[in-house]
């Protein structure tokens, strides 16, 4: 009989049950669902009977109605505190997805208009000879793709040297005009684009005389994505374990080399990230193209591009709408989107193959 | 257990004495210390925090600098290769020798200096961007030294910090993928590189635990053949375990550090002849 004392239902728990411990179950499911059915309801038939109207308007009743009877609904089940805690979660989780709203729109409507003019000939074919009239399947933007990636392109390499420079200066070397460059950097940052695009075509296209041409719209995107590169790559800087920079001077090494082969290496994706939102920043900007690049119909190549006029996909987008060609700027939106889209991935790529390495 | 712990114990003090025994039978000549500083003092801004040390560190030994914290040991440490005047607002008197000459001279630079008085820190920090064989050539590469054959650099260095026979088939995995352990011999490997002829050790061990920290305390007993050691260390067992001599810094109210007593450190243990220092070493304070 003692043999049998062995509780085999102990045994087979382990002696305790698994604990659900989550605060989210089908009774706090019940108490949202509840009076949002509800306050829906209700509104419905409001807006049925009386003269109130509008998407918006039903959203913005029934959404107050939902909050007043969620509020009331918990409150009488667990009281007055618990009641307000959770009225104020449940506000602040909506506020978050309205938060977010506008971009899903944003790329669903890009989506919707840009996809149907989006064919092969979109990326191999150009608008030479093409009618602005014509089908808008005919032709492509080819000639503003390239144009962006080689104006981008050449205002990347301008500004990354310049850029992470400056940050090294702000948080390596720390010298006597730190604060003072601090200061013009944020200020650069808030440099309206119209009027980086105005004072390349004065210094630049029309003082020497250089002319409209890809190049002079680097010079204006450069001086755009500069103060993100730099700002950006100095947060990245600050979070270098000082320690590695001690470790490396008492090494013998120079400050030189410990910048070059400690810190920035260490700070790799980080500066990667820096890189490509300075790009981001600036691959959409249309008003200081209109004064450098100015557009043109065939593709330009990057040594062509020093002297001549470009197109590029904001401009693109611009000049389509600006004629009434609505679906032609569609798909250069998309495509712009597509771009910058690509972009953000091979940052957070490159980021998080950064973060494994070092555990 | 016990009487093995009480052997170790006695092994341990045994190799002290006859280290500390050895070198009274040569005359003591200033040669034979590699590192004299004198009358050091230092301050961080307006607040002094160190006064008027002075210390002869004895070639080829181990040095223990002990006290309590906020003492001033590891900031004397730092006045050993140069590494004090890298905070902002710190201030320094006093001379430190290298083989007789002046590190505060104008005959070396500080790069110099740091590459022939190495130092490993309390926290482990492999640098995250190298591979492990990458690690230990650090020195090099950072003074832009060409070695002649750099793998067998590798393995001398790993040998000496007790670590090759664990990381020899991955040499090429990132260093920050080690155990914090085998993380700060990496350091210790990387510091002996670039053969220096003194190193300085803040709190090794402050980080490991006990198996690790005993492997660190055997590289240092190993190294100290060859090499100068100076440790700060909180720790009494480790400091009579690993050291030849001993100094206390002491840091009274309002005061800046400055050294109570210095010796051999069975006779800083046994027999101090300061009262604070029998107190310190007992654990009655600090």
């Amino acid at each position: 009989m003692s043999n049998t004392a062995l509780n085999p239902k102990m045994i087979s728990s382990g002696g305790s049950e698994r604990r659900n411990t989550s605060t989210f179950g089908r009774r706090e499911l019940l108490e949202i669902l509840g009076p949002l059915a509800l306050s829906i309801g209700v509104t419905l038939v409001l807006f049925l009977v009386t003269p109130l109207d509008g998407a918006l308007g039903f959203f913005i009743v029934a959404f107050a109605m939902f909050l007043i009877t969620f509020y009331v609904t918990v409150r009488k089940a667990r009281g007055a505190k618990h009641g307000m805690d959770r009225v104020v979660s449940v506000g602040i989780t909506l506020a978050a997805l309205i938060t977010a709203t506008p971009l899903v729109l944003i790329v669903w409507t890009v989506f919707q208009k840009g996809l149907p003019g989006l064919t092969l000939n979109t990326f191999t074919k150009t608008l030479v000879g093409v009618d602005p009239g014509a089908d808008p399947k005919t032709g492509g933007l080819l000639h503003a793709l390239t144009g962006t990636l080689i104006q981008v392109g050449f205002a990347t390499l301008v500004s990354v040297p310049f850029g992470v420079g400056t940050a090294v200066y702000l948080n390596e070397i720390k010298g006597p005009f730190t604060n003072i460059v601090r200061i013009l950097v944020d200020a650069m940052s808030g440099i309206p684009s119209i009027v980086a695009g105005l004072f390349i075509y004065t210094v630049w296209v029309v003082g020497p005389g250089h002319g409209f041409s890809g190049f002079s719209a680097s010079l204006a995107l450069a001086i755009l994505m500069l103060p993100t590169i730099a700002r950006t790559t100095e947060e990245m800087l600050r979070l270098v374990d000082p320690g590695l920079r001690e470790s490396s001077l008492a090494l013998g090494s120079s400050q030189w080399r410990t910048v070059a082969m400690v810190v920035l290496p260490t700070a790799r994706a980080g500066i990667v990230t820096a890189v490509i939102l300075g790009i981001a920043r600036v691959a959409g900007e249309t008003a200081p193209l209109l004064m450098t690049a100015f557009g043109a119909d065939k593709v330009v190549g990057p040594i062509a591009a020093l002297h001549a006029p470009q197109s590029a996909l904001p401009l693109f987008i611009f000049q389509q709408f600006a004629q009434d060609q609505r679906q032609r700027a569609w798909t250069g939106a998309l495509v712009l989107i597509l771009l910058v889209l690509v972009l953000f991935v091979i940052a957070r790529v490159i980021g998080k193959d950064r973060t494994k390495r070092t555990r | 257990m016990p009487p093995t712990m009480t052997n170790l114990h006695a092994t341990d003090t045994a190799t002290g004495d006859t280290r500390s025994s050895v070198s009274p039978t040569q005359t003591p000549k200033p040669e034979d210390d590699a590192l004299q500083a004198e009358g050091i003092s230092c301050w961080f801004g307006k607040r002094k925090v160190l006064e008027g040390v002075s210390l002869d560190i004895e070639r080829h030994s181990v040095m223990a600098l002990i006290g309590p914290s906020g003492c001033g040991k590891s900031t004397f440490l730092r006045t050993l290769n140069r590494m004090h005047e890298l905070v902002p607002g710190a201030g320094l008197a006093g001379s430190v020798y290298l083989d007789g000459v002046d590190i505060y001279g104008n005959t070396l630079t500080p790069s110099v200096i740091r590459r022939r008085i190495g130092m490993v820190f309390q926290k482990p920090n492999p640098f995250p961007a190298m591979s492990i064989g990458e690690n230990v050539l650090a020195g090099l590469k950072l003074t832009g030294t060409k070695h002649a054959n750099p793998s067998e650099l590798i393995e001398w260095a790993l040998t000496r910090a007790s670590l090759w026979n664990e990381v020899k088939d991955r040499l090429h995995s990132p260093g920050g993928s080690l155990s914090g352990g085998q993380q700060q011999r990496l350091c210790i490997a990387r510091s002996l590189a670039v053969k220096p002829d003194v190193l300085l050790m803040d709190e090794p061990c402050s980080a490991l635990d006990p198996t690790s920290t005993r492997r660190v305390e055997e590289t240092i007993s190993e190294i100290a053949t060859e090499i100068t050691v100076v440790i700060v260390t909180h720790n009494m067992q480790q400091a009579q375990r690993v050291s030849d001599e001993c100094a206390f810094f002491l840091a009274e109210e309002n005061q800046p550090g400055h050294i109570v007593e210095f010796g051999p450190t069975a006779m800083m243990f046994s027999n101090p002849t300061d009262p604070r220092t029998n107190d310190y070493v007992n654990g009655r304070f600090g």
